[in-house]
């Protein structure tokens, strides 16, 4: 038998009493945020049900698929998992996702912005600063509503930007996907309000209370793998606006962006298009973990070129139904 | 992979929630808190600095660092509840940072439901006003176990220890702190310019409180979210009760109750994917199995054997209304407690509360952000507990049928 956390063992406070009389259980604080988020998977796979667990390749969405095995273990979780797909994603990122999902034995969903422009439902951006940022939105709309689901879980953070710090754990979408920041459910004492009307939906982020080094953190608590990239390696990249990018067939590049070779990470991993790179010689877990406690840069900032058009890029895209 | 040995790694979770009326400098405070414990980042700060001079501010205002919302922005306003993260080598702060003007009540409610510390702010230069009163009236109302007062400005009246006592002396047993947010006196530094105040910087006082201990010393509760049945050949046979623990503890072999029903077992084991537990208490989520076939579900509650709650048909509460159309005897709710929803309807407004004042007066309806003591009639039974005993089981919302909104929150008298 164990502690819950392993070990060390917990210490028990007697707050000045007599042991035994008074104990007070000092919870690790990634301990309490497992615990919450676990709350959340759980209730809303209850209420409203019909649930999908949308998966980036990234780490949060490694840590949100772990967070849903521990929720129902022995059980498998009982919903999908569902990858919205630029057709630009990082080879790593989708050899990690299908080996992950093939692991945990769940159901993938791929939904396809390439196939959305074949159709020509969705028309492709061109040109240097092209990007399908913009056509995840659509596709993930129609993929909830082809498949009737209720509610989708999310790896987004509060503390990503300052629209998000407003956003409760579950956030609710009308039939646009739209989110209107000033007609938010309240939630009081942990308690959520999953109900939703045919057509509508509500997004839900288990991880709302996390910090970027808490995800890191845990990854390294709980042994979890991620992606290659995410570790110091060598790459062919190319510098703009005072950002590396990786060097791809999907992005063109501007008169005078000449390709070299690095070493670096990445800090997110969405479309190869607007993720940036950082130098980095962290090749290790601990490394990284040791390199984001000290980093003078947030995420987002550093590494997200479509969070740099406007001060208010999130919170507009955000009302546009985007994650 | 070994794991990685870091301080954060036991640093403890509080809660804190903030308080204040427009303009008496929280979101400057907050801001201070943010950058002094090294959560800004330069990005961030250069950002705030573009800001302030375009505003022409004569100052890198701190206050924009908390400023979330496009419309709060140019309005310079703030209308949602927003949430901000800070640590230190102890703990790792959730702080709910609420609005002080229009929306209060909710917005504070909400904020202060899951709160270990209220930190309500005064303006040293005006002293208590009304909206401190009703802050903290909202705070005992809500049993956040600790107030702490910040008297914000003292830069403003040369640090004047009279001022200072005068509004610590309203607020007995808060803690009182003398602060100068702007300038950062007693925020995370004990300042030269207050040698009358003996007790720690605001930051170090935070590393201290306990974080709401009376979870522990409550009979154990168990709100049933989820029931576990793989119906895999490896666990064939396994059924196990999935939920949170909302108070006191639970070890293999105690004796517990499953309400409404009533039926009596022991708890066999405690799971998680990490092995079985010793025991299980607040926050953690865990999964029960149970000795013996019972008919549990979702929304069930499984209790201490030795300290039940009640189980009951009819609850009389202290509501926060939250909708723009009045409550009335006769409307019918959903009521969310727990796991558990079961329709309502309300049998009678008694009173309402005056949160300026902390008098009762009679009343006939609850209006937007009122509060006041409504009794409800139930479609099914409800195992609740007063709120004064949990937080978690002694507490509800309600929502409404037509539209599924929250409008209202409860706690059990
Ligand atoms: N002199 C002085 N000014 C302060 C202090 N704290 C805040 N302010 C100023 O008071 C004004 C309102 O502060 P703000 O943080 O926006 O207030 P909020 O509305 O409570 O969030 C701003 O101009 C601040 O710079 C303080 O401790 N001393």
């Amino acid at each position: 038998m164990n502690s819950p956390w392993g070990h060390p063992a917990p210490s028990s406070d007697g707050n000045g009493g007599p042991p035994g009389l008074r104990c007070h259980h000092r919870v690790p604080h990634l301990r309490a945020l497992e615990a919450e988020a676990i709350q959340v998977f759980r209730e809303v796979a209850a209420e409203p049900g019909k649930a999908v667990l949308l998966f980036s390749g990234g780490k949060d969405s490694a840590v949100l698929l772990r967070l849903a095995e521990k929720a129902f273990w022995p059980a498998r979780f009982p919903f999908p998992v569902m990858h919205i797909d630029t057709g630009h994603n990082f080879p790593e990122a989708i050899e990690f996702r299908d080996r992950r999902v093939a692991e945990l034995g769940a159901e993938l969903i791929v939904a396809s912005v390439a196939r959305a422009i074949e159709d020509g439902t969705l028309t492709d951006e061109t040109g240097p600063r092209a990007s399908r940022n913009r056509l995840q939105t659509p596709v993930l709309l129609d993929a909830i509503s082809d498949h009737g689901f209720r509610a989708a879980f999310g790896g987004a953070r509060r503390d990503e930007e300052r629209a998000r710090a407003k956003e409760r754990m579950l956030s609710f979408r009308d039939d646009f996907g739209g989110w209107d920041p000033k007609a938010q459910r309240p939630e009081l004492w942990g308690q959520l309000n999953g109900n939703v009307k045919p057509g509508e939906h509500v997004r839900a982020f288990p991880l709302s209370n996390w910090t970027e080094l808490d995800v890191w953190e845990y990854v390294a608590m709980e042994g979890l793998e991620l992606p290659p990239l995410y570790f110091a390696h060598r790459r062919e990249v190319f510098s703009r606006d005072g950002m590396l990018y990786a060097a791809s067939d999907f992005v063109e590049r501007l008169p005078g962006e000449e390709v070299f070779e690095e070493t670096v990470r990445f800090r997110t991993v969405g479309d190869m298009s607007c993720t940036g790179a950082v130098r980095s010689y962290a090749a290790t877990l601990e490394e990284v973990v040791a390199e984001i406690a000290a980093t003078n840069l947030t995420e987002r900032g550093e590494t997200r070129a479509d969070d740099r058009v406007t001060e208010a890029a999130m919170e507009d895209r955000k009302r546009d139904g985007y994650f | 992979m070994a794991p990685v040995d870091t301080p954060q790694r036991t640093s403890e979770l509080l809660r804190v929630a903030t308080a204040g009326s427009v303009d008496d400098g929280k979101s400057t405070l907050i801001g201070r808190l943010l950058l002094e414990t090294g959560q800004i980042l330069e990005d961030q700060y250069e950002a705030v600095e573009r800001a302030s001079k375009e505003r022409g501010d004569g100052y890198v205002n701190l206050a924009l660092l908390t400023d979330g919302l496009r419309a709060e922005r140019e309005q310079g306003i703030t209308i949602d509840v927003a949430y901000r993260y800070f640590q230190t080598a102890q703990r790792k702060f959730i702080l709910a940072d609420t609005p002080g003007h229009e929306q209060y009540t909710r917005n504070m409610v909400t904020g202060a439901s899951t709160a270990d510390v209220a930190l309500v702010l005064v303006d040293a230069r005006k002293g208590v006003v009304e909206q401190s009163r009703r802050h903290a009236h909202i705070a005992s109302l809500l049993r956040i176990p600790h107030v702490v007062v910040c008297v914000n400005k003292m830069d403003l009246v040369g640090f004047d220890e009279a001022v200072f006592d005068a509004v610590a002396a309203e607020f007995p047993g808060a803690h009182a702190i003398p602060l100068s947010a702007l300038n950062g006196d007693n925020v995370t530094e004990r300042s030269q310019s207050t040698p009358y105040y003996t007790g720690p910087p605001l930051l170090e006082l935070l590393e201290e409180l306990e974080p709401a201990p009376d979870r522990d010393d409550t009979a154990f509760r168990f709100p049933v979210q989820w029931v576990i049945r793989p119906m895999s050949d490896e666990h064939h046979d396994y059924r196990g009760y999935a939920g949170q623990v909302a108070g006191g503890t639970v070890r293999p072999g105690d004796e517990v109750v499953l309400l409404p029903g009533g039926a009596r077992t022991r708890v066999e084991a405690i799971d998680t994917l990490d092995g079985e537990l010793d025991e299980a208490y607040y926050p953690l989520s865990v999964t029960l199995r149970l000795e013996g076939e019972h008919d549990v579900s979702r929304g069930a509650l499984i209790a201490a054997a030795d300290s039940l709650p009640e189980v009951v048909r009819e609850l009389e509460a202290t509501v926060c209304w939250m909708a723009q159309a009045p409550l009335r005897p006769g409307a019918r709710l959903r009521i969310k407690h727990a796991t558990q929803t079961v329709a309502a309807k309300v049998e009678s407004i008694d009173r309402r509360l005056d949160v300026n004042s902390g008098e009762h007066e009679d009343a006939a309806e609850l209006a937007l952000n009122d509060i006041g003591r409504v009794r409800l009639k139930l479609a099914a039974a409800l195992a609740a507990d007063p709120y004064s005993e949990n937080r978690a089981t002694g507490s509800f919302i309600l929502v409404d049928d037509s539209t599924n909104d929250t409008v209202g929150a409860g706690m059990v008298a």
